[in-house]
């Protein structure tokens, strides 16, 4: 857990992770809160929670749990798309009070699932080859998977930019015909008008 | 993402050392940088370990932020100001805390979503060599091949989606940015045209008696 970053206390901050669909994803997290006396931030803070609120790409509310100043959360997405993973403390102190911070130490992994370190150490030739292939073909199931998911989101990419072609065509044309036909009309009433005043 | 942290079983004086060195970390987070914003990481690095910083703005404006990366005694190892997408690998010189910044604070009202990659330290080995007697079988060689091949294919992946989602992100801006544009000439044209029209025909209304001097 090596990788950290500050926050307020009441502030929510957010990654976006975007995932194809069944896929599964691992998150650790370490939560201090910053002392004023000592000037550091404290190593555990019994009664400091953390909510942890994943959202889909479609706006349902996937995982939304509180834990505690250290733990771990997973989830697998159902749908592909950018997933929301926001973190919250439940500090109701006012921030306002000796600018006191959050520092967040956050590990996050997507599509794996870990070796058994145990299968490992077994100092069995066979079984530890056995298990790394395992490991290499779960990796490149992830990849598949992946791939599959970029040729969707590929699709969709080509299909905006030929809308946009189609759009700046349709109304270049639109353009051209409403110019016509409003020269047309501001000749023909012009006329029209003087015609009226006798002044033609 | 291959294994960390899996190694065959170490004698303890050798464990430290290990540890120190060998402890391979990558974080990569994507994240969204409000406008005149600034969102600062930290990391514990020991002395001697290569690491890699890597970052990408996907969405926002013109795609572009600042970056900066300093050591524990606060010197700037790595400073950039709007860079799109760059890649800047160190050796730490010292132990201690190092800290790299994201700023967007020269965009008054754009907000930005960066990706970035923080990779520590090299990986640890597949296959051990400590208490080797023998050297790697057929088996564990190819699969050290395969390792490092897929390592290559997940690292190209991601770099083929974080440019596809950039480039998609400016198709879609591209797309409304043309139908609102051309929606609004359409109407300015209308508009202006009538209106030419009517204040024409309003000119010659009011002056009747002029009008009828000068055709006289």
């Amino acid at each position: 857990l090596a990788l950290y970053f500050h926050i307020g206390e009441r502030e929510e901050k957010c990654i976006i992770e975007d995932l194809p669909s069944d896929t599964l994803v691992v998150g650790n997290y370490k939560v201090q809160r910053w002392d004023i006396r000592t000037h550091d931030f404290l190593e555990s803070a019994p009664g400091l929670g953390m909510f942890v609120t994943v959202t889909t790409p479609s706006g349902e509310v996937l995982l939304s749990k509180l834990y505690g100043p250290q733990g771990t959360f997973s989830f697998t997405s159902y749908l592909s798309g950018e997933h929301i993973i926001c973190f919250q403390s439940n500090s109701t102190r006012f921030a306002v009070i000796a600018g006191s911070k959050l520092r967040i130490h956050l590990d996050i992994r997507v599509g794996e699932h870990f070796l058994d370190e145990s299968a490992i150490q077994a100092k069995d030739k066979v079984n530890e080859v056995n298990v790394r292939l395992e490991h290499l073909i779960e990796q490149i199931h992830h990849v598949t998977k992946e791939q599959d998911y970029e040729r969707e989101r590929e699709e969709k990419f080509r299909k905006t930019s030929e809308e946009t072609n189609s759009n700046i065509l349709w109304w270049a044309v639109v353009q051209t015909l409403i110019l016509i036909s409003i020269g047309i009309w501001q000749i023909k009433s012009l006329r029209d008008f003087f015609i009226s005043k006798k002044l033609v | 993402m291959p294994p960390r942290g899996s190694r065959g079983p170490l004698p303890p004086l050798l464990l430290l050392w290990a540890l120190a060195a060998c402890a391979a970390r990558a974080s990569e987070i994507t994240f969204e940088l409000p406008d005149n914003a600034k969102q600062c990481f930290y990391e514990e690095i020991a002395q001697g370990t290569k690491c890699t910083l890597e970052f990408q703005v996907i969405t926002g404006g013109h795609y572009d932020v600042d970056c900066r990366l300093e050591d524990p005694d606060g010197a700037v190892l790595y400073k950039e100001m709007k860079k799109q997408y760059d890649s800047f690998t160190f050796t730490a010189s010292r132990n201690g805390t190092y800290k790299f910044c994201f700023s967007n604070e020269f965009s008054t009202f754009t907000h930005k979503t960066v990706y970035f990659d923080f990779q520590v330290g090299e990986d640890p080995p597949l296959f051990p060599s400590e208490n080797r007697v023998t050297a790697l079988t057929q088996m564990e060689s190819a699969c050290v091949s395969i390792h490092e091949a897929l390592k290559s294919v997940i690292d190209y992946q991601t770099h083929f989606r974080l440019r596809e989602a950039q480039g998609r992100s400016r198709a879609e801006d591209l797309n409304t940015r043309v139908a609102y544009w051309s929606i609004g000439e359409a109407i300015i044209l209308l508009v202006v045209s009538i209106g030419q029209v009517f204040l024409l025909k309003s000119f010659f209304s009011d002056k009747r008696s002029t009008a009828t001097r000068v055709g006289s």
